[in-house]
């Protein structure tokens, strides 16, 4: 383990969608050593979803390949790499653009990058076509002092 | 995901009961499609009530069902939306186009 961190975790998977639910699920449980709250946890989950969308459906094209995820956390902060050995993307500033899709008969609304840098604090996407994609999220997760105090002025309230 | 058709008012309600996401979509629009045809409704509402997790496939869904229903000459409307369902469809904008009900 790099003693930069706190904690870090790996994971790889075959790129099946099935497998989402599993991969949004086991970060979850890593990420809730930070204490998140619901929200954070819920942001977190969406977040991996996407991204492990976007390596299953663009990257991979529904065709098998490895999807990995490392994790790391360290103080109050949760860094998520997700990156595939897939296709590539050739613009990422337009990939990145809300609405836009290659594929939009499989409904896709391409709004999977846009909610990803919503709901994270940073997100960076590194690729090289026919080598594959990763991208790197962060998100500082509250600190449980200021949301006692939250509750507590909420409770002093009532 | 649970669906009744009430005759009566033309009224079809889907409630989506699975995370909702590139997955379980596939299922949940074959279904619906399907019912859609099947009792040609004046209004589709999808309720959101029972959804514990939703990302951007939920917004392709919608848009989809959307157009679906619109072709055939019914109406789409969601309803019992979660806070995290609501922060995903405002990010997306449909909620200009796709009215939030109540049953």
């Amino acid at each position: 383990m790099n003693e930069h961190f706190d904690n870090e975790m790996k994971l790889e998977f075959v790129s099946k969608s099935v497998n989402e639910a599993f991969a949004r699920i086991s970060i979850a449980a890593f990420a809730s050593q930070l204490d998140p709250t619901i929200e954070e946890l819920s942001d977190i989950k969406t977040a991996v979803s996407e991204a492990v969308t976007n390596c299953i459906i663009h990257g991979y094209e529904n065709s098998l390949g490895i999807v990995k995820i490392v994790a790391k956390l360290k103080g109050k902060e949760i860094t998520i790499e997700i990156s595939d050995e897939g296709k590539g993307i050739e613009n990422i500033d337009i990939a990145k653009e809300p609405l836009y899709t290659t594929k939009p008969d499989l409904e896709r609304s391409g709004m999977g990058f846009t909610i990803m840098e919503n709901f994270m604090d940073s997100m960076k996407v590194e690729s090289i076509v026919g080598l594959g994609t990763k991208v790197t999220m962060t998100k500082i997760i509250k600190e449980q002092i200021k949301k006692d105090e939250d509750e507590m002025k909420e409770f002093i309230n009532c | 995901m649970e669906s009744k058709f009430y005759e009566k008012d033309k009224l079809l309600v889907f409630k989506i009961t699975e995370e909702i996401d590139d997955f379980s979509v596939q299922m949940i629009r074959r279904k619906a499609d399907y019912e859609i045809e099947r009792y040609m409704p004046k209004r589709v509402v999808f309720d959101f009530d029972s959804v514990t997790f939703m990302d951007s496939a939920g917004i392709g869904l919608i848009i989809g069902r959307y157009k679906f229903a619109n072709m055939l000459g019914g109406k789409l409307e969601v309803t019992n939306l979660t806070n995290s369902v609501k922060k995903i469809f405002e990010m997306s904008g449909i909620l200009k186009l796709i009215p939030i009900t109540n049953l």
